[in-house]
């Protein structure tokens, strides 16, 4: 990843309200045209990240710049280059559509005002509407049809699909699709929906509990996550030590064990137990990313009290 | 003939490897025969709802396994002539399959005779365009 390709690179980010840290040590490199996932659970500091990105929270040290201008002294210029959706879909309630896409037109040379009717044509929004009388999803519709109208260089969208019915949640996904027609678009989102993120995804970054935890291609994210599942003729030993171990799960006679990487040392590891059966098995995007982010270390599961209750 | 992709988000699958192996199925079956176009990658990543890139990745596997040909300003057709597996890759590929075949109708109480006929009976069915002899080409 050349430095120069980067539209967002961050450097020992960090963001403290009071004495908790919201932001970590985050060092960031998004590669100019791709579409970038960044997930975590709530709460983990998506949304402070992605609001010092956007210049409007300081941060309490490191670095950051976005599109080559350090993010403590964004320009007008450069703002104009970024569409920003936040998550709180921030509008005046008296305009109507027409006059919200009027508005925001004032402010951006490149105002693309078919983009603008064409998506706030596919939420079903009349240009009369007002904005106080419409529905959630009608109002992130309107939202996002004011981030894309400027052809952005760089788009932020805050969880861009809380909310939004799966027919709305579609016309988002398509939307994004659109926009990458032209190869020096990026895309920079956040989202708890793996679905859309394996849809359009080029790279994800995680967050955990405010410090990054991977940042890598989304394939590669997906084949470095493995579950192994080894049967045994009795009682499953106890787990030694083993590099990357997300979680293990210990029945009666077998022992379920998610790594990630899951490489040659682990796989010696596994196999000194000497199980009767050995399977590795991949895992959807979904599950390895429950077992990323989910509790660590071992669980038992007993069917068998679970099955006493009526 | 033009091949209809489906592909599930949430699978093991990755949605590339869907579209390689959908692909892969539609010619060995004879609904994509060589000369058949395929979709470009951008008309396909909108009509599937997918990264364009994700497209283009299962386009350049298919590619580089001899399956695909980008012919330039015209786009993207089924090969004429389809390089195929070494032997052993072909078999490496193969067994698994064949394994979960019969272990799937052992659970199911088929007989072998019962299988061996059903076997028979598919195979009769399917038309490969080069008649299932690689050594025609």
């Amino acid at each position: 990843m050349r430095n120069e390709a980067s539209v967002i690179r961050t450097r020992g980010l960090t963001k403290y309200f009071g004495a908790k840290p919201a932001v970590y040590e985050l060092s960031l490199d998004v590669p100019r045209g791709c579409v970038f996932a960044f997930l975590g659970r709530n709460g983990s500091g998506k949304t402070t990240t992605i609001r010092m990105l956007a210049g409007l929270e300081q941060p309490t040290r490191g670095t950051g710049s976005i599109l080559g201008c350090d993010i403590q002294a964004l320009t007008p210029e450069i703002r104009a280059r970024i569409g920003y959706l936040t998550e709180e879909h921030q509008l005046y309630s008296w305009m109507s559509v027409q006059e919200c896409g009027e508005f925001q037109s004032k402010f951006f040379a490149n105002w693309n005002n078919r983009i603008f009717r064409g998506i706030a044509g596919h939420f079903g929004l009349k240009s009369t509407a007002k904005v106080k009388d419409l529905s959630r999803g009608e109002r992130a519709g309107l939202c996002l049809a004011l981030t894309l109208a400027p052809e952005p260089e760089l788009l932020l969208l805050d969880d861009p699909g809380m909310g939004l019915d799966p027919v709305a949640h579609r016309t988002l996904i398509e939307s994004m699709i659109y926009l990458t027609r032209k190869s020096d678009r990026t895309i920079f989102f956040s989202s708890h929906d793996i679905s859309d993120v394996e849809r359009v995804a080029d790279y994800i970054a995680v967050l955990d509990r405010s410090v990054l935890r991977a940042c890598c291609p989304l394939e590669k994210f997906q084949e470095c996550v493995r579950q192994v599942r080894l049967r045994f003729s009795g009682a499953p030993p106890a787990l030694p030590k083993i590099p990357g171990l997300l979680q293990s799960i210990r029945t009666e006679n077998e022992l379920r064990v998610t790594c990630a990487p899951y490489d040659g040392e682990a796989e010696k590891t596994l196999r000194a137990l000497s199980p009767m059966e050995m399977e590795t098995v991949p895992l959807g995007l979904e599950d390895a990313f429950i077992s990323y982010l989910g509790e660590r270390g071992e669980k038992t599961f007993i069917l068998s009290e679970m099955e006493a209750q009526p | 003939m033009a091949v209809k992709f489906i592909i599930n988000t949430g699978s093991n699958t990755p949605i590339y490897q869907q579209i390689t192996g959908q692909a892969r199925l539609a010619v060995a079956s004879g609904r994509l025969a060589p000369g058949d176009q395929l979709p470009s990658v951008r008309a396909l990543a909108e009509e599937l709802v997918v990264n364009p890139n994700t497209v283009a990745r299962a386009y350049a596997d298919l590619t580089r396994e001899g399956l695909l040909e980008a012919r330039a300003g015209r786009g993207v057709f089924i090969t004429r002539k389809r390089k195929v597996y070494s032997r052993a890759e072909g078999w490496r590929r193969l067994e698994p399959l064949l394994d979960a075949l019969i272990g799937e109708a052992m659970v199911l109480d088929f007989t072998r005779e019962e299988l061996r006929k059903a076997f028979e009976e598919k195979l009769g069915q399917w038309k490969h365009p080069k008649g299932g002899d690689r050594n025609e080409e």
